[in-house]
């Protein structure tokens, strides 16, 4: 295969591979390639939030009471914290365009720490949760002030699944920026090749958007009608 | 049916005798000859997409029309209620009589089955009569057919629900409506709403359902088809769905003016128990002659 | 070029030998054959469990298996065949091997992640076989709730890890797939002059990315219900088992269209290769493979007419299936109308592309039946449906994969298949076919229901004439395993271009070098255009 790299156009750099003409087509395609890989994920998120819906509309009164027994301040600290993450990372890929590697590290680093922190938040969170027994493999569940148990527990499956898997992404992200930190020390990113900072920096953008819109959804239901 | 048939046939043959006759007068006659190139046609792709399309909207039509009367029992329909479950068929009639696998029908009366499952999905399926319905665990389903021949007529469950799926077959007897009174007079007991009634009592429903609404619980007199207010705003129709979900979930749908204290009796009564508690209620009510189809959830 | 020995010339089979070089390639073309290789096996293993299938249906007693096993066998066949053969089979083996070399590029955009969805699907066929030799899942293809949730006892959840994996597989595919028809055509072609092979490929793209996602978070919230059980498809906690059903045909539905779209793209190929044509109304039938994606979402209540779902939304659905007929309508119609005043050939694949025409269009058609609401009533969950996709399956995409493979097979072995014995499979397939299937048109209108271990004796006749034609038709698989593997050393050596054809493809060596052109080649001619192909010496055919 390498023997006619060669013969063939050009040898294969970081920002040139072979499959490509110039460094722009791939940057073009890969930023094309996450792009389309969001939409994927648009569509894996919808389908939960197309039986968010449904349920909600069949147990709003449920759905408000499980609402109104989360962390509403919690939540708001894990939003502002996603939100500045998404902010450095930014910044992170700003420094990648303009080829400072420190700032890069520096930023990637600063987002890292967003991340973990809100993955903290989220499991004390739970842990709350399963303390008041309103994770729904409790034997103990129990939702106060109401009597249907049943979309109750409909209510904490969906918070949990939905808030588990924006979390299992937040994982991967974290692991993604695990790595981006440890190719940028070995100075693999430049002015000219800092397309993965770029297209991880989409990814990270993307699991903040999903949070913002979990965290009405899930948080905020009926809060703003008078008690 | 015979349209679809006709039309298929039609298109079949046309598409396959094109393609043979084709690939024989354009056959391939030497290795080097190079056809002609065929300009494409916007008329010739526009007749081929809108008459088809014509053609198929009639069979929407049809099939809609046909599908819309099989969704609307007729107000004169007598009602049976069938229970599915792994892997049998239990079906009650409004007199009391049961049966297992098998249904007695009188001919020429529209029947009209309400349905529910014990588990998992199955579906109540009678090619004869044309008819199918899934029969779906937590709500009711409901179809309806009348039968004009006498005779024995396949009964299959048509959604697979496991090892006997095969197995949960029967078989509908459609009877000369003399042959049917009497078949309906050889079995015992009360009729649905009787056994109804001793339920009402036995469960201690009577105790808050007080008949002249002086308990803590709506009366149920008279309830059945109409509209309820209920709690927090909203209405819903006293159907047979509403009932059965009042008595497993009574929190759903509380009745305005009422506080949520009704216990579920979710485990403690059957489906078929919960039919004949359906069946009294619905006896309370001087005119149920306009059953309402099932509200579908 | 055609007097030239093949170990002379480096390619990309002759490009290192050793294991290594297979499994961490990042040829598109070695990846091709990987699949080719699994996704043969995987349809071997479907196609046994068929063939038990079909011998137990012989006689009207439930005999030959325990009514556990039937149940078993029925669901890993579908299972088989729906996620490891037929959604992976073109696109993944000559739409991988062909659509780069088609537009004039080198690869595909992201060739590592090419070689992932290779060993995704190896993955998710991993945890589908364990769950097959532990003791088997008995659910049906389509996992239905509450069954497959709360009451099966069997390997529920490895088979739907196998089916999530194998997801993202096709994922990825379709992924880079339309990236690079979007960014590494080369110069001169434009999206008009693309083959419509490709088309049809960048259409399914587009089903893979937006709808598998739906049925991995469905099979995510099969798994959470069963062991958590939260109640999302309970109505005893207040779910809806029909939700299910919803989530699960709104991927399904658009899948058989990944199943046959690219198949629909190969027969575009060989229709206008084997009658020396452009295919008639290129455009429409690029559009059509567009809007066949699309109204494809659209669909998928016409699966739940009699679920219980309400009777408006069944209007709507069975409204947009007919919608949907049309483009298929359309696409039936060019390639007939190619045919018109061509040169035509009946070599192989043009059988098969006749074969595909004729039964893709009874199948269609039958399509209308069960769109009728009415009619559906009637037939759905009968056998009626049962020959329905089977005509479009196999009579439609399978034959249209074999054709493709042998109209492919010089390129990408440098070898020609038999003819003769070729032909004669080709036959046995369609008689064996039709003699399977047809049949069960009419048990299905006669009120046999699926999935049924067991039926009443009135019914055996049909079933009989039905075993006897899926004997035919496994004989007409099996010989091409055998002659197909036959012809890679004793097969008489293609040239680059033995059908005169036109594409870019057949203007490489056969098999083509692992970068595929010496140089990009700079495209002026339009799509299909033979007055300016070079001929080969030799005569085929």
């Amino acid at each position: 295969m390498a023997s006619e790299a060669h013969a063939h156009g050009h040898g294969e750099t970081l920002a040139l591979r072979e499959q490509f003409d110039t460094a722009y087509q791939q940057r073009d395609a890969s930023t094309l390639g996450m792009w389309i890989f969001l939409i994927t994920e648009v569509m894996f998120f919808g389908g939960m939030f197309a039986a968010y819906t449904i349920y909600r509309s069949a147990y709003p009164t449920v759905f408000a009471i499980a609402s109104a027994s989360l962390n509403v301040t919690i939540g708001a600290i894990n939003t502002c914290v996603l939100l500045l993450s998404s902010f450095t990372m930014v910044m992170a890929v700003r420094a990648g365009q303009l080829g400072q590697r420190k700032l890069i590290i520096f930023f990637l680093i600063l987002t890292l720490f967003f991340g973990c922190i809100f993955l903290g938040v989220k499991a004390y969170e739970w842990t709350e949760k399963y303390e008041e027994h309103h994770m729904p493999g409790q034997a103990a569940f129990h939702l106060e002030g109401t009597d249907l148990q049943g979309p109750a527990k409909l209510f904490f499956s969906l918070y949990f699944a939905m808030t588990g898997l924006h979390a299992m992404h937040m994982v991967v992200g974290v692991g993604i920026l695990t790595f981006l930190i440890l190719e940028t020390r070995k100075g693999r990113y430049s002015t000219e090749y800092y397309t993965p900072v770029d297209i991880s920096g989409l990814y990270w953008h993307f699991v903040d958007v999903v949070w913002i819109f979990l965290f009405p959804l899930l948080y905020l239901i009926d809060r703003h009608l008078p008690k | 049916m015979y349209f679809l048939v006709a039309v298929s046939v039609f298109f079949t043959l046309l598409i396959f005798a094109a393609i043979f006759y084709f690939a024989i007068r354009y056959r391939r006659r030497s290795e080097t000859e190079l056809p002609e190139s065929v300009h494409t046609g916007l008329t010739l792709e526009i007749v081929w997409t809108v008459i088809p399309f014509g053609i198929t909207m009639i069979m929407f039509g049809w099939g809609a029309s046909i599908f819309f009367t099989e969704s609307r029992p007729p107000d004169d329909a007598m009602q049976i209620y069938a229970v599915g479950k792994q892997w049998m068929w239990k079906l009650q009639h409004m007199e009391g009589n049961r049966e297992i696998n098998e249904l007695h029908i009188p001919i020429n009366r529209s029947v009209k089955l309400t349905m529910t499952s014990e588990d998992v999905i199955h579906s109540f399926f009678v090619p004869a009569f044309r008819t199918k319905q899934d029969v779906v665990p937590g709500r009711y389903t409901t179809t309806w057919f009348k039968a004009t021949k006498p005779g024995k007529y396949h009964l299959f469950c048509a959604e697979y629900c496991g090892t006997n799926h095969s197995a949960m077959i029967g078989w509908v007897y459609a009877m000369e409506p003399q042959d049917y009174q009497q078949w309906l007079s050889g079995a015992p007991k009360g009729t649905l709403s009787e056994a109804g009634a001793q339920l009402f009592t036995d469960l201690a429903c009577v105790n808050c359902h007080k008949e002249d609404g002086s308990g803590r619980c709506p009366s149920l007199k008279g309830i059945f088809g109409q509209t309820v207010l209920l709690a927090g705003g909203g209405t819903v129709k006293a159907d047979e769905a509403y009932l059965r979900e009042s008595i497993l979930n009574p929190a759903a749908k509380v009745v305005q003016g009422y506080q949520p204290l009704m216990p579920t009796f979710q485990g403690q009564v059957t489906e078929e128990q919960v039919v004949e508690l359906i069946e009294y209620i619905k006896s309370l009510t001087p005119q149920t002659a306009d059953e309402p189809a099932g509200r579908r959830r | 070029m055609s007097t030239q020995v093949l170990q002379e010339r480096q390619h990309y089979l002759n490009n290192g030998y050793s294991l290594k070089s297979w499994l961490l390639t990042k040829d598109h073309k070695r990846i091709a054959v990987l699949y080719f290789i699994t996704i043969s096996i995987f349809f071997a293993i479907g196609g046994a469990f068929a063939s038990m299938i079909r011998a137990e249906l012989i006689t009207p007693a439930g005999d030959l298996v325990s009514s556990e096993t039937y149940n078993k066998l029925f669901t890993m066949h579908g299972v088989i065949m729906v996620f490891f053969f037929l959604i992976p089979s073109v696109p993944a083996t000559m739409g991988n091997f062909f659509l780069p070399i088609m537009i004039g590029a080198r690869d595909l955009a992201f060739p590592r992640i090419n070689l992932l969805s290779w060993y995704l699907l190896i993955a998710g066929g991993a945890f589908a076989f364990f769950a097959m030799f532990a003791g088997g899942v008995d659910t049906g293809w389509t996992f239905y709730t509450p069954y497959s949730t709360t009451y099966s006892n069997t390997y529920v959840i490895a088979t739907a890890l196998g089916i999530f994996v194998a997801g993202f597989s096709s994922i990825l595919t379709g992924l880079n797939f339309i990236v690079t028809v979007h960014r590494m055509r080369a110069p001169g072609m434009t999206w008009f002059r693309m083959p419509l092979f490709v088309w049809a490929n960048y259409a399914t793209g587009v089903i893979q990315v937006l709808g598998t996602p739906v049925i991995a978070v469905t099979l995510v919230l099969v798994f959470c219900e069963r062991v958590f059980h939260i109640g999302i498809f309970d109505p005893a906690l207040g779910g809806d088992p029909v939700l299910f059903q919803h989530l699960f045909w709104f991927y399904s539905h658009p899948a058989v269209y990944i199943m046959v779209l690219p198949a629909m793209g190969v027969i575009s190929e060989l229709v206008s290769t084997f009658a020396r044509k452009p295919v008639f109304g290129y455009p429409f039938v690029a559009f059509a493979s567009v809007g066949i994606a699309v109204i494809g979402f659209l669909v998928w209540g016409h699966h739940l007419f009699v679920s219980g779902q309400s009777v408006y939304a069944g209007l709507v659905f069975s409204f947009l299936s007919y919608f949907v007929a049309i483009p298929s309508a359309i696409k039936v119609f060019n390639w007939t109308a190619t045919l018109y005043k061509g040169s035509i050939s009946y070599a192989t694949p043009m059988l098969y592309a006749f074969g595909f025409i004729g039964l893709f269009t009874i199948g269609g058609l039958t399509g209308l039946f069960v769109a009728a609401l009415g009619l559906d009533v009637h037939v759905t969950d009968t056998y009626f449906v049962i020959a329905h996709f089977h005509y479009v399956m196999v009579g439609g995409t399978v034959m249209a994969y074999l054709g493709g493979v042998h109209y492919w097979w010089p390129k990408m072995t440098g070898r020609m298949y038999p003819e003769g014995w070729a032909k004669l499979s080709a036959l046995f397939v369609f008689a064996g076919f039709n003699l399977t299937f047809f049949p069960q048109f009419i048990l299905g209108y006669l009120g046999m229901p699926r999935r049924y271990h067991a039926y009443p004796p009135e019914f055996q006749v049909l079933h009989v004439a039905s075993t006897a034609g899926a004997t035919i038709l496994a004989i007409g698989y099996i010989m091409p395993a055998i002659y197909l593997a036959w012809s890679l050393r004793y097969g008489e050596v293609a040239g680059a271009n033995p059908w005169s054809a036109s594409g870019l493809e057949w203007q490489t060596p056969s098999p083509p070098p692992t970068h595929n052109f010496e140089e990009i080649p700079i495209v002026t001619q339009e799509a299909y255009d033979y007055s300016h192909v070079k001929r080969e010496e030799i005569e085929v055919g």
